[in-house]
């Protein structure tokens, strides 16, 4: 993966608030790698170069050190550190036996309103293509 | 969204806000509403509690939580017996304005007084102003929706839309402002159990064949559990598995303890996520995903305005794209059908599925504008911002239905039968003698749902570090409550305990409080109680009482909530996972 600002520059990059539905257009302003804050988008029709305080400050939860930064399986109770391998083994290895003793509607999935189209599309494709069912739903109602 | 939100600004006359807090929950939309104000146009605002929207309000209707229906057929009345609907457009594009004039017989101004408070006279100004105005639009929330009879609410609004003609041209509309960044796309792309991407049913053999072609596996024709449902069918055996990404039901659903309750019963819950949120902690396996502004991809917005997001900084340690991480898994089952290498390549598989929604939508177009509103079948095609013009509606006659609607407070009115094609609803939870309040829900301006993104931004936090519970002056000197005491908030499902805001925001008889914080959750009290269409619960109306308490008792209290949500857990597992920050995974 390229590092997408490299040190000592500063890059603003375009992209659109993560809170409400408004879908206001932002600029991620980049210094040595690290988001340093938020400028709105001037040219975007809905806010016309405004922000609100989320979308001025609402940001710093992607720095945030208490991040998850490795999959983690509990094992007695804990939750401990493992690698994508292991912890993918294990999910396909307990939904292929959970779908053959109970069946594909037994999987549910609650898909996710932050995240983007691509990812929501392919997660559904999940729920129906490999798993086999359509339990699939997420917070739209919530 | 039938229109787009610029126009709100240049063309709407009169604006019809209804269970919106539009000024915190949406507040670039607001910023149109006052512009047009500062042009001239009108502003009729219908909220239980006096908003910031409301106080500009020219006519502020005053509706207690959960008589919508009751109002807007007042409003309907009105302007079917003042002939102030346009017959014009009636004439030529509806069906049924019959059955709803018979219906809303009974709505007069005075019966709408008697059942809501609002005063006569506001109710006919209101209904005077929406139906004379050139342009008018309709902008609601889930004030409206959160409802056992939230469809019915929303049909309501239609018919107001519809009988004054304001569909299909610019400035007009019923148009819901919608929660969440991508609310619109995950419906958009079928994360929903009845629909395929593009809202093409799963019960429909010819779309099912569509997706089978692409995808190379036979598809389930029986539509899915619906999130409400999902607790009782883990707690009956049904349900083994849960995979939850990006969302936190623990904190978000309604009767929340419930839904804890059955997520401990399961034989394997795998939560995908950014943190290890209140739900992640009782989660067999946690995956770390990446976050907003560290990958790329696409949101829709309410109107729906396809636009590209954008990767700024990589992605921490071991944290992966959500796509990648569901390919990986397919592919660990032996499906060969999800190997992607780029977002762009999953988009271009939606628009060759759904081309009549989205397949002039391309990445490179995303490039050059500020979205593309769909439906965008072609790539000359330039979007549509403003859905059924020409009087084009998505019904099989093509002309827009309007369908009677009844409320009752307490039991379901007996002339639906009468009408086919009618709605009906009444309130599941009545206050009473032990439960005296009216509990409704929702959200503060500086904080966001469950408070997991929110609460980690120290400017937030610092405007609004905590839960308050709004009550109203009048009944919290009854209680002897002053502003700041801790007070008991308490329903049939459980407590929670917080600070008092001694407030006119709120109605008498009526307390509101949000879902930010685990310290007070008020979705350990809302009802299960659904919709029996969207399925959406009746987050905004429950019984509740109030009682004051000491400090002593609310630390107790803190205590409680926050063994029950392992709060120490997400700092103790951050401890060990010494973050390998960016750098390490370059």
């Amino acid at each position: 993966m390229l590092s997408c600002s490299e040190k000592g520059r500063t890059e603003r990059v375009l992209t659109v608030c993560p809170y409400c539905g408004t879908g206001c257009g932002l600029y991620l302003v980049v210094e040595d790698g690290h988001i340093a804050g938020v400028e709105p988008d001037s040219l975007h029709p809905v806010n016309e170069g405004e922000l609100c305080v989320k979308g001025y400050f609402g940001y710093q939860h992607v720095e945030d050190p208490r991040r998850l930064t490795a999959p983690l399986v509990k094992k007695d109770g804990r939750f401990t550190p493992v690698s994508w391998d292991e912890a993918l083994n294990f999910v396909a290895g307990r939904l292929t036996r959970i779908r053959q003793e109970s069946g594909p509607d037994a999987f549910v999935l609650f898909a996710s309103a932050r995240a983007t189209n691509e990812e929501n599309y392919v997660a559904q494709k999940f729920a129906r293509a490999v798993m086999g069912t359509n339990n699939v739903d997420h917070c739209a109602r919530l | 969204m039938t229109n787009s939100i610029p126009e709100i600004s240049q063309h709407t006359d009169v604006i019809f806000i209804i269970g919106s807090n539009t000024a915190e929950c949406h507040p670039l939309v607001a910023r149109h509403v006052i512009k047009a104000k500062e042009r001239g146009a009108k502003l009729i605002v219908a909220d239980p509690r006096l908003t910031e929207m409301a106080n500009k309000a020219d006519i502020w209707l005053r509706v207690p939580a959960g008589y919508n229906i009751s109002l807007i057929n007042g409003l309907l009345h009105v302007i079917v017996k003042e002939k102030l609907y346009n017959s014009d457009f009636v004439q030529n594009y509806t069906e049924g304005f019959d059955d709803l004039e018979k219906a809303v017989e009974r709505y007069t101004p005075a019966y709408v007084e008697g059942l809501t408070g609002i005063p006569q006279q506001d109710l006919v100004e209101a209904a005077r102003l929406f139906a004379r105005a050139k342009n008018a639009a309709i902008l609601y929330c889930m004030g409206v929706t959160q409802f056992s009879y939230g469809t019915g609410t929303v049909v309501s609004l239609s018919n107001l839309a519809v009988i004054t003609g304001n569909l299909g041209r610019p400035g007009t509309g019923v148009n819901p402002l919608r929660g969440q960044n991508n609310v619109q796309g995950a419906c958009d792309m079928g994360c929903l159990p009845n629909l395929l991407p593009g809202y093409l049913a799963v019960t429909d053999e010819g779309y099912r064949a569509r997706f089978e072609k692409e995808w190379h596996v036979k598809l389930p024709s029986k539509p899915g559990l619906r999130i409400p449902e999902v607790a009782d069918a883990i707690l009956g055996g049904r349900v083994r598995a849960a995979y939850v990404f990006g969302e936190n039901p623990v904190m978000s659903d309604p009767d929340s303890d419930h839904l804890r309750h059955a997520f401990e019963h399961l034989d394997l819950l795998v939560v995908q996520d950014i943190f290890l949120t209140e739900t992640a902690r009782l989660a067999h396996v946690v995956l770390p995903a990446a976050c907003w502004g560290e990958k790329e991809g696409t949101f829709t917005n309410t109107e729906r305005r396809v636009q590209r997001v954008r990767k700024a900084v990589n992605p921490p340690g071991e944290a992966r794209d959500d796509w990648w991480i569901f390919s990986a898994l397919a592919q660990k089952m032996d499906y060969g059908r999800m190997n992607y290498l780029h977002p762009q390549e999953i988009w271009d598989e939606v628009r060759r599925l759904v081309p009549e929604k989205f397949g002039g939508i391309t990445h490179s177009r995303l490039e050059k504008v500020r979205g593309i509103n769909w439906p965008c079948p072609a790539e000359d095609h330039p979007g549509t911002p403003i859905l059924y013009q020409g009087g084009k509606f998505a019904t099989p006659s093509g002309k827009a239905n309007l369908r009677p609607v009844f409320f009752d407070p307490v039991r379901i009115p007996e002339e639906v039968g009468e009408f086919k094609n009618a709605l009906a609803g009444k309130i599941t939870e009545l206050p009473d003698e032990e439960y005296p309040f009216t509990l409704t829900t929702g959200r503060r301006g500086y904080h966001y749902h469950t408070g997991t993104m929110t609460r980690k931004s120290w400017p937030i936090t610092q405007v609004t570090p905590e839960q308050l519970i709004e009550i109203n002056p009048r009944d919290a000197r009854k209680l002897g409550i002053e502003d700041g005491d801790f007070v008991r908030l308490s329903t049939r499902r459980g407590s929670i305990a917080a600070k008092a805001w001694v407030t006119e925001r709120v109605p008498e008889k009526t307390v509101f409080t949000t879902f930010h914080f685990w310290e007070a959750n008020v979705n350990e009290l809302t009802v299960n109680s659904t919709d029996p269409a969207a399925c959406i619960p009746e987050f905004k109306v429950a019984a509740a009482k109030v009682e004051k308490i000491t400090p002593a008792e609310f630390q107790a209290i803190l205590q409680e909530k926050k063994k029950k949500y392992l709060v120490d857990l997400e700092a103790e597992v951050a401890g060990r996972l010494k973050s390998g920050r960016r750098e390490a995974h370059v």
